[in-house]
């Protein structure tokens, strides 16, 4: 496999997915 | 007002602006430049004159913005890094943006000296200095996502977790 942070998109997708699981977690730390 | 969150925040973000704007230049301008000089044998120019001056205060912005957001964070520091409730937001961000600052010191910074030729290396070394470097700095530029969302949510942005 491929990894995605040799292309500049495969970094941001990564970063944006990152940020939903990190969100998520927050959210259920903070309930 | 007081005079030292006010001051850490405007600190904070004029360093965090320098640091982070540098970053996406690494990767969105630099990276793919050298790679296109590199064909016609015009990397020289990049890598003596301009990546040593944007490294300087890539690295010492990074320092900047820690402590100023550490002096941000003030009393809410072990709260936030022990992501205690209500903090967890700005905790995560502040974890993120620490990793981020050990990789510029740790892996980025060392390397980078190997590559432009600041530190002695043989070219095997260089090659897997170039592939530390660059996975270093592609795992910044993706943390800063999560981490600015966290650091601009921070501990004001309530609504953005249904609080």
């Amino acid at each position: 496999m491929k990894n995605p942070l040799d292309s500049i998109w495969g970094t941001i997708i990564s970063g944006l997915l990152l940020t939903v699981i990190l969100y998520y977690a927050v959210k259920s730390m903070l309930m | 007002m007081e005079l030292v969150p006010v001051l850490a925040r405007w600190l904070h973000f004029l360093a965090g602006i320098m640091w982070i704007g540098l970053l996406y230049y690494f990767n969105f301008v630099q990276v793919p430049a050298l790679k296109a000089a590199a064909a016609d044998n015009t990397a020289a120019g990049i890598t003596r004159h301009v990546a040593p001056r944007a490294l300087l205060y890539f690295r010492w912005a990074a320092v900047v913005t820690w402590l100023a957001g550490a002096a941000l964070l003030g009393s809410n520091f072990v709260p936030a890094f022990t992501l205690q409730k209500g903090f967890a937001g700005i905790g995560i961000g502040a974890w993120l943006g620490t990793i981020m600052l050990f990789n510029v010191w740790a892996l980025i910074w060392p390397n980078q000296q190997k590559i432009l030729g600041l530190k002695p290396a043989t070219d095997e070394e260089k090659n897997k200095a170039r592939r530390v470097a660059l996975l270093a700095s592609r795992t910044n530029m993706a943390l800063s996502i999560p981490m600015l969302f966290f650091m601009a949510g921070g501990l004001t942005h309530k609504a953005a977790f249904g609080l």
